[in-house]
């Protein structure tokens, strides 16, 4: 219970890669909001990344799927990939539920 | 592909509507007739370790050498510096061609456990990517390797596939001349069944060993639009890269030659229309064990060089230095022509490699070197680092190899006791223009050597059996004795000769004597013809004597009558007195 304490007070430094405004990467933009809202409301930074404008970063990055949602802090990274309408795999994903 | 559908494939292609891009490998663009498919994917696949990512990265390293078209490499599986290190050892700098936009290698790296699924996704991020690499350097050809890695790292397998459909469409589009690998499936090319999305062109790689000799071969399952070579291909990995050993005549179109050149035997020479081999013809030499097969290859080496050929003689058996030994023994020292730079000798175990890397040391051998001639001794241990029929198929490989090159080639084969004189252990018989046959002759407690000439194309050659010396001074051909006797060789073959000098001399012996005698009866008949004239001659004087004494008797009488007459007065008397005074 520490640790689930302990992660509240986290702050949260979320980057999600999009490839222009494709029905998918809108969908996950606001499905993302959404699941930020309602978890980490106050306490996260979204980053919105078109790699159509930036394509290097795709490499840097490691991004093969879009849209991928990259969690950078706090530790470890994850990577959550698709438009995020499973809610219930998005919040595992970002390790904000276990998975039942 | 049936044959209806190649042959009109054959004639579009030679019309040049399939355009190709060569690949550089060796051996490979000749397979292909010219490449791979311009500007589209080809299948390479494989099991793990047949050399796919190698062959990969060959075809685009050479393509950004050779052919001046850079290339885009997308690892799936290895990092840059991983591949840097492996093309590092084929003479190839990654890092500087890097450098120098030549090439663009990218990692793809996805792990399952770092990523969740969360609904609907495409692999945009790898298009972009890709788009990028391509633009950057400007690539014409694209290596991904392998992209069954992806299958992997997603669950939603049924998005995968859609991607990769879309990928390879993407990939036409961009006009790149693009090689995926994949790795060998249970039933089917790939695990994943790439082969369903690309369908120009698909290669096969196989690693196969049997009997503890490993040999890779290559295979193409198709290549949509164009005639290939069907054949499972014999390819092998050295320092240089990948060498397909294609049969290098599909067609028997060598050019022939009228030249003829001498075995170093003259007698054999004689035997052989009187000139010797045709040059860039096929000579076997066969044999059971110490018939001289080897001395007889000296022969010819040594007649090469001396006409200041440069001839190759690969060993299987002996070291150069035995076999120089053992030569010089018998009258031919090759050391010089060594120095001279004239001979090279070759050795080494068949055993060593597989049969596949025998022939490539070949053809690299002459490459190098560039004899007129060559010497294999002997082809039959060949099939020890295979099975029969690929020492057979390598043969036939050979044969082509040198015909085309306009190098005379003598084959040296160990013929097992047991088995048939006519028979090779390899079965080249056919592809052989002269095959000479050396046979032990066991007369008399005695064994021998027979050599005859079996068969000689486009020669006349003589039938006869003769007698096969191998003297300090090297081979001399001796005829054998044919008589009533049968076949006769060895001390046999001298005591023949023996005795018939000896009977020959009785013969003479004989006619001397028939011609005295014949002297003798004359000179006797020549004595009773005188005894009898002598007699004639006595005969004679006696008959004159008579006749005379019978005249003179007659003349007594008229005498005597006319006497009487005179005294009887008769007129006749007086009338005969006045006559007479």
């Amino acid at each position: 219970m520490t640790t689930r304490r302990a992660a509240s007070e986290e702050k949260w430094e979320l980057r999600l890669y999009t490839a222009g405004q494709t029905p998918k990467s809108l969908a996950a933009i606001k499905n993302l909001k959404k699941v930020c809202e309602e978890h980490l409301a106050g306490r996260y930074e979204i980053e919105i990344v078109d790699l159509l404008k930036n394509p290097r970063l795709a490499k840097d990055d490691q991004i093969v799927a879009i849209p991928t949602l990259v969690r950078k802090l706090p530790d470890p990274v994850r990577k959550i990939i698709g438009d995020l309408s499973d809610t219930e795999r998005a919040l595992v994903g970002l390790q904000l539920k276990q998975l039942s | 592909m049936g044959k209806a559908e190649t042959l009109p494939a054959r004639a579009k292609a030679s019309r040049g509507t399939l355009p190709k891009t060569p690949t550089g490998i060796s051996g490979l663009d000749e397979i292909t007739l010219g490449g791979l498919p311009k500007g589209r994917p080809t299948l390479v696949c494989g099991a793990a370790g047949c050399g796919k990512t190698l062959f990969a990265m060959e075809f685009l390293l050479r393509g950004a050498e050779q052919f001046g078209e850079p290339g885009v490499f997308m690892a799936f599986e290895e990092t840059e510096q991983d591949l840097a290190q492996n093309v590092r050892s084929l003479g190839f700098d990654l890092d500087r061609m890097v450098a120098d936009n030549k090439i663009y290698v990218d990692h793809i790296r996805v792990e399952r456990n770092e990523i969740e699924e969360t609904g609907e996704f495409d692999l945009e991020g790898l298009f972009l990517r890709l788009n990028l690499a391509i633009d950057t350097v400007g690539a014409k050809r694209v290596v991904l390797d392998t992209l069954e890695s992806l299958f992997g790292g997603f669950t939603n397998q049924a998005i995968l596939r859609a991607e990769l459909r879309r990928l390879f469409r993407w990939l036409k589009d961009k006009g790149v001349t693009a090689v995926i690998t994949g790795e060998r499936g249970e039933g089917q090319l790939t695990r994943q069944g790439l082969e369903e999305y690309v369908s120009d062109c698909v290669i096969l790689l196989d690693h196969r060993v049997h009997d503890q000799v490993s040999t890779r071969r290559l295979r193409i399952v198709k290549y949509r639009g164009s005639t290939h070579g069907t054949n499972e291909y014999p390819f092998l990995i050295d320092e240089d890269g990948i060498h397909v050993l294609p049969l290098t005549s599909l067609h028997l179109n060598h050019e022939v030659s009228t030249e003829r050149v001498s075995s170093g035997v003259p007698r054999l020479d004689a035997m052989l229309g009187g000139e010797g081999y045709y040059r860039g013809s096929s000579i076997l030499v066969s044999g059971t064990a110490g018939t001289g097969k080897t001395s007889l290859c000296a022969h010819f080496a040594d007649a090469t060089c001396q006409r200041g050929e440069r001839c190759l003689y690969l060993a299987f058996e002996e070291s150069p230095a035995q076999l120089m030994r053992n030569m010089k023994s018998i009258g031919r020292d090759l050391a010089p022509w060594i120095k001279k730079g004239l001979l090279r000798v070759e050795a080494s175990r068949p055993t060593m490699h597989g049969i596949e890397l025998h022939l490539a040391s070949i053809h690299k051998a002459v490459n190098d070197f560039k004899p007129h001639a060559v010497i294999i001794d002997p082809i039959s241990n060949l099939s020890s680092a295979g099975t029969e029929a690929e020492a057979e198929a390598m043969l036939l490989r050979l044969i082509d190899f040198l015909k085309s090159r306009q190098i005379t080639a003598m084959f040296v084969n160990l013929t097992a006791g047991g088995n048939a004189w006519e028979r090779t252990d390899v079965g080249v018989s056919s592809l052989i223009d002269t095959w000479i046959l050396l046979r032990d002759i066991e007369l008399a407690g005695e064994r021998n050597r027979g050599i005859y000439v079996l068969k000689s194309r486009g020669m006349k050659h003589s039938n006869q059996i003769r007698e096969f010396l191998i003297t300090s001074e090297g081979i001399k051909l001796e005829d054998v004795y044919i008589g009533p006797e049968g076949v006769l060789t060895g001390s046999m073959r001298a005591a023949q000769e023996e005795r018939e000098r000896a009977a020959a001399q009785v013969r003479a012996q004989e006619m001397e004597r028939k011609q005295r005698d014949l002297a003798r009866r004359r000179a006797a008949l020549e004595a009773q013809i005188a005894a009898l004239r002598t007699e004639f001659e006595v005969v004679e004087d006696e008959s004159k004597v008579v006749a005379e004494q019978d005249r003179a008797r007659e003349q007594q009488i008229t005498q005597n009558r006319s006497a009487a007459a005179i005294r009887r007065g008769s007129d006749t008397a007086s009338a005969n007195k006045g006559r007479r005074k």
